[in-house]
């Protein structure tokens, strides 16, 4: 993966640039090399990169000063979180700092009457709902890595979780933020109440992975617990019937709270770590949650079931117990460790499709194993078409590594031609930056880094991320004009 | 004063182009419903986009629905319909309200405008449902944004960013928006003759029960509103879903609230009529003179903000949607009061206070000389400004419709 050429000038100006920052963030500096190197790699560890200096600021002020100092030494900036992120956002660059949010990691405010709690970025995903939960309340999205990912992270990625069907990803379920300029500036979007004034802001800074400006609070809604939740696991002789009937059931109406499909050496890798109870001969396997009211929940499961028996389904099972259906889940939550260890390493991909071609695009991954010479598990947001293909490798053997990116980046080009994206929840990153060419063309990433240059004009806020070319922010600025003639002038006219 | 009027996107992309080339501010407009929203545009040329109509595709399993942005909202709504399905943020119809028959407007304006009803904190607005766009931008380039999945984060997420940008930044040719199974049975819970600030606490406390509130709004005496009762002020919980569930979390909600206000039920089409009534601020439309804000505040602040622009504004009559948090307010004709309406919203102090203000019907004189929209802080402005000469710098889209000046 090619980075922008480190800047010779900030490397050899790295003394005076941490006694500058030291000032902005007292005690906050972290210079010595060891120490350093716990920030090297972010969720794809396999690059790894020293960062000149870490910055962990304690305050917005902090922050904000950190980031003139920047500015004004023309030095680049990586933003982290918990660094779990799977496409390489927070992977430092040599010639940038890392500015570390960890210890901006406060609740601040929470507030049944309104429904919201605020908090400061470092906090993480699972911190909210524990701070609430005591009152019945949670925060809705939940990536299968909330105990530690943090919530400035989650907003960066607009990260998803299992039950976002129903509930929706990240930006849907945050009412403000604050974020700092790469100038130093503090800007606050929205607030407890709805609707953020002016253009859309908040949208765009949620899922803009740390390129156009650091997140320094954000406000969420919280919901009441739904009564009761139970799930129901299905087996499927096919993969075509298990993604017929995840149709059928958003046909018939209903939206489950979660709804995940495991293919068979998914589920038999998770059966094999937690012995969830999963049926091992099932080509596919569904887990489909129902929750609200009781009644509500009886009458659903009894239609999803009857869906599946319609389908060909070959395994039903109910959940009976709070213990039961968390174990359900415990086989889909633990889907990447216990793939994890039937392979020495693997490599998690997370393209979006068009969820009818499913089996088209499972059978295309099934030939490229061969192709490329590599086993693939695949675990699936199945509701929302969100494809999670692990592939399987070992990092040991030369040239495996290479052919697993080559296959993953085959398969994500799949992806988009079915109609598809690259990704659904956990970014472009460095990953799949490289591709973006294949979902967009060059006017779709020029107005894309238009709207970059609005926030920091010289790229220095994470660059060599997301867009596989930097153009400069004047260059993009030009325009040609066509002089012409009055458009269609065969045209009617009032 | 001309009207150019492009069959498909390549027409609009050569019509921007001779826009930017001659330096010719458009005045965008689908079948031009909501010209009465936002600032007058200051343009000599029209870009009428109601040629650009059709459904490119729905695929009811796959949740999408792909229109041209000319497509009728009633087209579409009846097409949805057919197979169960709607926009759940619940585009009102504010047609009445700014003058016009009721039934009118296109998905483009819908987007554009940024809209939501009742169901807004629950289910969104336009902004989180739209999936995908392809626009041309004032530089007279195509871009297309998003996609057609329903869940994405390739790239910046820029069909939020024209979701509600009314025209300003790009001119729609096509949009993805997510589609989604429309409520079994819906019905509703009156609690009649409660004062606001109680109302507020009614339902605050519904909102925060499990019972999965779809509409909580208040109505004082002195509005009607079908289906309620004559000068009595009024919370009014919505609950949408399977019959079996809407009927146990009904008796849950009952049975919590029992004792705090005389109960009554609406079902059926006069809960939907009553519904309809909140979401297309229908009361307000029958006094065509006075003028119509909309606030945007902390629910739990509605109450104390109601207080403050009634005994502010004199005249006013007001009602509240989202559990409090939109205030919907009605002047007599004349002065728009912006500086006591928006001096009614409690300043930001500590995690309280904060909100906004938006004139949504005013003659156009005065929507020329008052802020329409809630003016930024200045890094703030400055930020927009700068997005808005990103995509239109010459500034020849819908110039001065969100801003005087640009
Ligand atoms: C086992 C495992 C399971 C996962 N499951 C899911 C899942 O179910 N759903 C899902 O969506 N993701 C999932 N992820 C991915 C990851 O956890 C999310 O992307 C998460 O939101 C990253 O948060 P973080 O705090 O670790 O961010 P980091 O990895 O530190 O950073 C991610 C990106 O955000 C930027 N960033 C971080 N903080 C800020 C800030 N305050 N301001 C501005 N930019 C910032 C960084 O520059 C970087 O580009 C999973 C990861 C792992 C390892």
């Amino acid at each position: 993966m090619l980075m922008p050429k480190p800047d010779e000038a900030v490397l050899r100006n790295r003394e005076a640039l941490v006694a500058r920052l030291e000032r902005a963030v007292p005690g906050g500096v972290i210079g010595a090399e060891d120490a350093r190197r716990a920030y090297d790699t972010d969720g794809l560890s396999m690059y790894r990169q020293l960062p000149l200096v870490v910055v962990l600021p304690r305050s917005t002020a902090e922050v904000a000063a950190a980031l003139k100092v920047c500015k004004e030494m023309g030095v680049k900036v990586v933003p982290r979180g918990a660094g779990t992120g799977l496409s390489g956002g927070a992977l430092p660059l040599a010639d940038g700092i890392i500015l570390g949010l960890s210890k901006l990691n406060r609740i601040l405010d929470i507030d049944y009457d309104n429904r919201t709690v605020t908090v400061q970025p470092g906090v993480t995903n699972l911190g909210i709902t524990h701070a609430v939960q005591h009152a019945g309340f949670y925060y809705a999205p939940d990536p299968s890595s909330q105990i530690a990912c943090s919530i400035g992270g989650n907003v960066a990625e607009n990260s998803g979780g299992v039950h976002c069907l129903k509930y929706g990803v990240t930006t849907n379920n945050i009412l403000g933020i604050e974020f700092v300029t790469m100038d130093g500036e503090v800007v606050r979007l929205g607030g407890k109440h709805l609707d953020s004034e002016g253009y859309d802001l908040m949208g765009v800074l949620t899922g803009s992975e740390g390129l156009l400006g650091v997140v320094t609070e954000v406000t969420v809604r919280i919901l009441q617990k739904p009564e009761t939740a139970r799930a129901v696991l299905l087996g499927f002789p096919s993969v075509e019937a298990g993604g017929e009937t995840v149709a059928a059931i958003i046909a018939a109406g209903i939206i489950p709270g979660g709804m995940e499909m495991m293919d068979n050496p998914a589920l038999n890798a998770a059966e094999d770590f937690v012995n969830a109870g999963y049926p091992r001969d099932a080509a596919s396997l569904l887990i489909v949650e129902l929750d609200g009211p009781m009644a509500e929940v009886d009458h659903l499961i009894e239609r999803v079931e009857g869906i599946a028996r319609g389908l060909g389904a070959t395994y039903c099972r109910v959940s009976t117990s709070e213990e039961e259906r968390a174990a359900f889940w415990a086989g889909r939550k633990a889907a990447f460790p216990a793939v994890g260890r039937i392979a020495a390493d693997y490599m998690c991909m997370d393209g979006t499709i068009p969820r009818k071609e499913l089996p088209r695009v499972l059978r295309r991954m099934t030939e490229m194993q061969d192709e490329f010479g590599l086993r693939v598990a695949n675990v699936f947001h199945a509701g929302d078409g969100n494809l999670h293909p692990l592939i399987l490798f070992d990092a040991n053997n030369p040239g495996e590594l290479e052919r697993a990116e080559k296959f993953g980046a085959a398969i994500l080009r799949l992806c988009v031609e079915v109609g598809g994206v690259l990704t659904g929840e956990h970014g472009v990153g460095i990953e799949k930056r490289d591709l973006m060419t294949d979902q967009f063309d060059a006017a779709d990433l020029e107005q894309q880094i238009r709207l970059k240059c609005a926030f920091d004009p010289d790229h220095l806020l994470n660059p060599g991320k997301v867009f596989p070319v930097l153009h400069r922010c004047a260059e993009l600025g030009r325009m040609v004009v066509h002089k012409g003639r009055m458009p269609f002038p065969d045209l009617p006219r009032f | 004063m001309t009207v150019l009027k492009p069959d498909n996107a390549a027409q609009v992309l050569e019509a921007v182009r001779w826009a930017v080339a001659e330096e010719q501010p458009l005045e965008i407009v689908g079948t031009g419903t909501k010209r009465g929203l936002g600032r007058p545009v200051q343009a000599a040329h029209t870009l009428d986009l109601s040629g650009l109509s059709g459904v490119v595709s729905y695929e009811p399993e796959e949740l999408l629905l792909t229109v041209l942005p000319g497509t009728p909202m009633a087209e579409v709504t009846a097409l949805l319909a057919g197979r169960g399905q709607e926009f759940a943020f619940e585009a009102p119809d504010h047609g009445p309200l700014l003058g016009l028959p009721g039934g009118g407007g296109t998905v483009g304006g819908v987007v554009s405008a940024g809209l939501a009803g009742p169901r807004r904190f629950k289910a969104g607005s336009a902004r989180d449902h739209v999936l995908g766009l392809h626009a041309v931008s004032g530089r007279g380039e195509s871009f297309k944004a998003g996609g057609k999945v329903v869940k994405n984060v390739t790239g910046y997420d820029l069909p939020k960013l024209l979701t509600g940008a009314y025209g300003t930044l790009g001119v729609l040719t096509e949009l993805t928006i997510k589609v989604l199974p429309g409520p079994e049975t819906a019905r509703t819970l009156v609690l009649a003759g409660v004062a606001a600030a109680d109302g507020i606490a009614l339902m605050a406390a519904a909102l925060g029960s499990s019972a999965e509130v779809s509409g909580a709004a208040w109505v004082p005496e002195n509005l009607a509103f079908p289906g309620l009762p004559d000068r009595t002020p009024c919370a009014v919980l919505r609950l949408e879903g399977p019959a079996v569930s809407v009927a146990a979390r009904m008796t849950h909600l009952r049975a919590m609230l029992d004792g705090r206000a005389a109960q009554a039920e609406l079902a059926g089409e006069e809960s939907a009529a009553l519904w309809r009534a909140i979401r297309d601020v229908t009361p307000f439309a029958e006094d065509p003179d006075r003028l119509v804000w909309k606030l945007s505040v902390p629910p739990a602040e509605g109450a104390r903000v109601l207080d403050r622009l009634l005994s502010a504004c004199p005249g006013a009559k007001a009602f509240l949607d989202q559990g409090g948090g939109w205030i919907w307010l009605s002047l007599p004709a004349g002065d728009a009061l912006a500086g006591a309406v928006r001096g009614a919203i409690l300043a930001p102090e500590g995690f309280g206070g904060g909100g906004h203000a938006t004139l949504v019907r005013a003659p156009e004189a005065v929507r020329a000389s008052v802020p329409v929209f809630q003016p930024q802080p200045a890094g703030l402005a400055a930020l927009s400004a700068r997005i808005k000469a990103q995509f239109d710098p010459k500034g020849v889209l819908n110039p001065g419709r969100m801003t005087a000046g640009a």
